[in-house]
């Protein structure tokens, strides 16, 4: 998994709650059987006015000449409810997004953005809307974020801390294989595997 | 004293470090459309599957009901079944594929072939595994990286969550259904009221449904936000599990009983939230957003933006009225539809269909409506069939289909055309999701019957 330690970029802001992630990622491209190529369909709905994706929709703000090129999106409550489909943090980190910051986050999504290299950050509503206010007067608006001391930082100066679990943000820092973290602790698992056969023989189907 | 999540957490708990504790997972439930990348990176890794036998696996999301031949379908769509037939034969999993007679939508399959049990932990790559709660299991749904760290370790790595009660209390009215009570759940709570909480639901009501209507319920948990919902085992969950397939079975039996009957939440345990409600209150719903917690009842005025205080809540009831094509201050019993579902993982299963029949029965489907039933799974549709239930549909003018997903999602040739309005007994009405431009009702199956037949919503609780 890649590593997340600090970024820098333009954050780009998408002015909807309880986005969903049949909006991420339609389910007409969840047929694919990799875990590539997902990012030209991000938000598929909303991006293009056809149903080939070609013509986009100049409407919808991540196709604004100043949200070019952005890392980061800054976006309202519930962010990523719905479907566990994990096609929705690939196909953010496909299009450039490393890290997304909401009010609040679905759990299986929040989760996802992890395995992923993605950071989610919560920050509280006014947080938000003072970060909503400072991007939208400030076209190209970069921000830093630095995940070892957990802030978020604007070009204006301010800060605003975040907090994150210990565990993920570990993983996270250091791009480790969770999968590999795990079987560190193989000889637990195969204790409590024997020891729960012997109380739950009917668990263990022959 | 514990509440019944303290004590599946803890008869689970394999290590516990720096607030993340590795859960062991009883079952794996594994379908087409969350696992192939999951499967690819075991084998890039030189991993294998760690317990084939906990591993069940499924075709549903991406399945026709029109036919069972994979060739017919989309190349793409037959690729990602085919890979799942691949994958379950390299792995040694045991699948239901098209042609199997067990085959259909995961969260029905599992419990009606006791494949689902109180006290387990139980996962898939589906955010309605809460369905399976309705036993008191401990189930949710995770993405494939997660589904193959299951696979690979047959645990996975979790930050406790809160715990939270929502207490159902009296007699429902006549025409009222579960579907009914976890609509005006979210409607209250929220479609995050509940994130990071598991829920598990109490209280006399809930002890009255059948275990069809606690599934109804503890499948909409995740549309309330919560991790996972549950209910408590009593004799109704027990009866059920006797003498299924994957049930344990003699003296097996006995003993999973006596530990089953010690997994309620101890009188006295505190949840860290409760939230009550009167069964009384609880009145027939339908959504008339593009979010679950869009909803009201069906003696209601679809609600004006100025209706809601918080700026963010009125953008969004604008955005759904524009989406849906509804003006503030309609009846809701004028609005007409002019497709009908009945099916998903929510409300395809016998009793289901059993209600639905009864309403439609000698009836016939407005002129304006195209209405399909789907059953959740091949049991479910012989066991209608050998009651007769077919017939009644489709001499009502239902089309009668095979199982799976469909039009819940849409992944298959069950879509809805752009403005097409639609009276569904799924789980979500985001936008899109029945197809773009389509819009969604979400109602209980009787709902959907009735508003099949009158081709607009109608009161149940007075229709003839």
């Amino acid at each position: 998994m890649k590593a997340f330690t600090t970024l820098e970029g333009i954050a780009a802001l998408l002015d909807k709650a309880n986005v969903d992630t049949d909006q991420i990622i339609p389910k007409q491209f969840l047929r694919k059987i990799e875990r590539t190529g997902f990012g030209i369909h991000l938000f598929h709905d909303w991006r293009y006015t056809d149903n080939e994706g070609k013509n986009q929709n100049k409407e919808f703000s991540l196709n604004q000449e100043r949200y070019k090129g952005a890392t980061i999106l800054l976006t309202r409550d519930n962010f990523g409810c719905g479907s566990s489909r994990e096609h929705a943090p690939w196909a953010l980190e496909d299009y450039g997004f490393r890290c997304i910051i909401s009010p609040s986050f679905a759990d299986i999504f929040y989760n996802n953005c992890f395995k992923n290299g993605m950071l989610p950050i919560v920050l509280p509503s006014s947080d938000v809307d003072e970060l909503f206010q400072d991007i939208e007067k400030n076209s190209g608006r970069t921000l830093k974020i630095d995940l070892a001391s957990q802030k978020v930082i604007s070009k204006n100066g301010k800060e605003y801390s975040f907090v994150v679990d210990p565990f993920r943000k570990d993983c996270l820092y250091r791009g480790l294989d969770d999968i590999g973290l795990t079987l560190i602790h193989e000889k637990k698992i195969s204790e409590f595997e024997n020891k729960n056969k012997q109380e739950y023989p009917w668990l263990y189907i022959a | 004293m514990k509440t019944m999540f303290e004590k599946i957490w803890d008869l689970h708990l394999v290590n516990e470090e720096n607030g993340s504790s590795i859960i062991y997972i009883d079952r794996h439930l594994v379908h087409e459309v969350t696992s192939p990348q999951a499967f690819e990176s075991l084998r890039l890794t030189n991993r294998t599957v760690r317990r084939p036998d906990a591993t069940m696996a499924t075709m549903d999301h991406n399945v026709s009901t029109r036919n069972r031949d994979m060739d017919l379908a989309d190349p793409i769509s037959a690729l990602q079944m085919k890979t799942l037939m691949n994958n379950c034969k390299e792995f040694s999993i045991r699948l239901f594929d098209l042609n199997h007679p067990d085959n259909g939508i995961v969260h029905v399959v599992a419990p009606e072939l006791g494949v689902t049990q109180p006290g387990m932990t139980i996962v898939c790559g589906d955010s309605h595994t809460s369905t399976h709660g309705a036993f008191g299991a401990l189930a949710f749904g995770i993405g494939t990286s997660e589904v193959e760290h299951v696979l690979a370790t047959q645990t996975l790595v979790q930050q406790k969550p809160k715990t939270m009660e929502i207490r159902v209390e009296g007699k429902l009215g006549k025409g009222v259904t579960p579907k009914d009570i976890i609509l005006t759940i979210i409607g209250r709570i929220g479609t995050d009221g509940a994130t990071g909480y598991v829920i598990e639901y109490t209280g006399d009501t809930i002890r009255s449904l059948s275990m069809e209507g606690r599934m109804t319920i503890c499948n909409m948990s995740i549309e309330a936000g919560a991790r996972a919902g549950f209910i408590a085992p009593d004799e109704t969950t027990f009866q059920y599990l006797k003498d299924r397939e994957f049930s344990p079975s003699g003296a097996d039996f006995d003993k999973a009983l006596e530990k089953w009957k010690k997994l309620g939440t101890d009188s006295g345990a505190t949840f860290d939230k409760t939230i009550i409600f009167k069964a009384e209150d609880i009145a027939p719903m339908v959504t008339w957003g593009t979010s679950p917690g869009q909803v009201i009842s069906v003696t209601s005025n679809i609600p004006s933006p100025s209706d809601f205080s918080e700026s963010i809540a009125k953008k969004s009831a604008e955005s759904a009225l524009q989406y849906m094509g509804l003006k503030e201050g309609t009846r809701l019993q004028d609005i007409e539809v002019n497709k009908v579902f009945i099916g998903s993982c929510t409300n395809s299963r016998i009793e289901d269909l059993r209600e639905a029949a009864g309403l439609v029965k000698g009836k016939k489907v407005s002129s304006k409506v195209n209405a399909i039933v789907v059953p959740g799974s091949g049991r479910v549709k012989r066991q209608a069939e050998k009651e007769g239930l077919d017939k009644v549909f489709i001499e009502a003018g239902f089309e009668w289909r095979n199982p799976g997903c469909s039009m819940c999602l849409a992944m298959n040739d069950d879509v809805l055309d752009p403005g097409d309005r639609c009276a569904s007994t799924s789980n979500r009405n985001f936008e899109g999701r029945q197809g773009k431009g389509g819009r969604t009702h979400l109602v209980s199956p009787t709902m959907a019957a009735a508003a099949a037949i009158e081709g607009k919503f109608v009161d149940i609780r007075n229709w003839k």
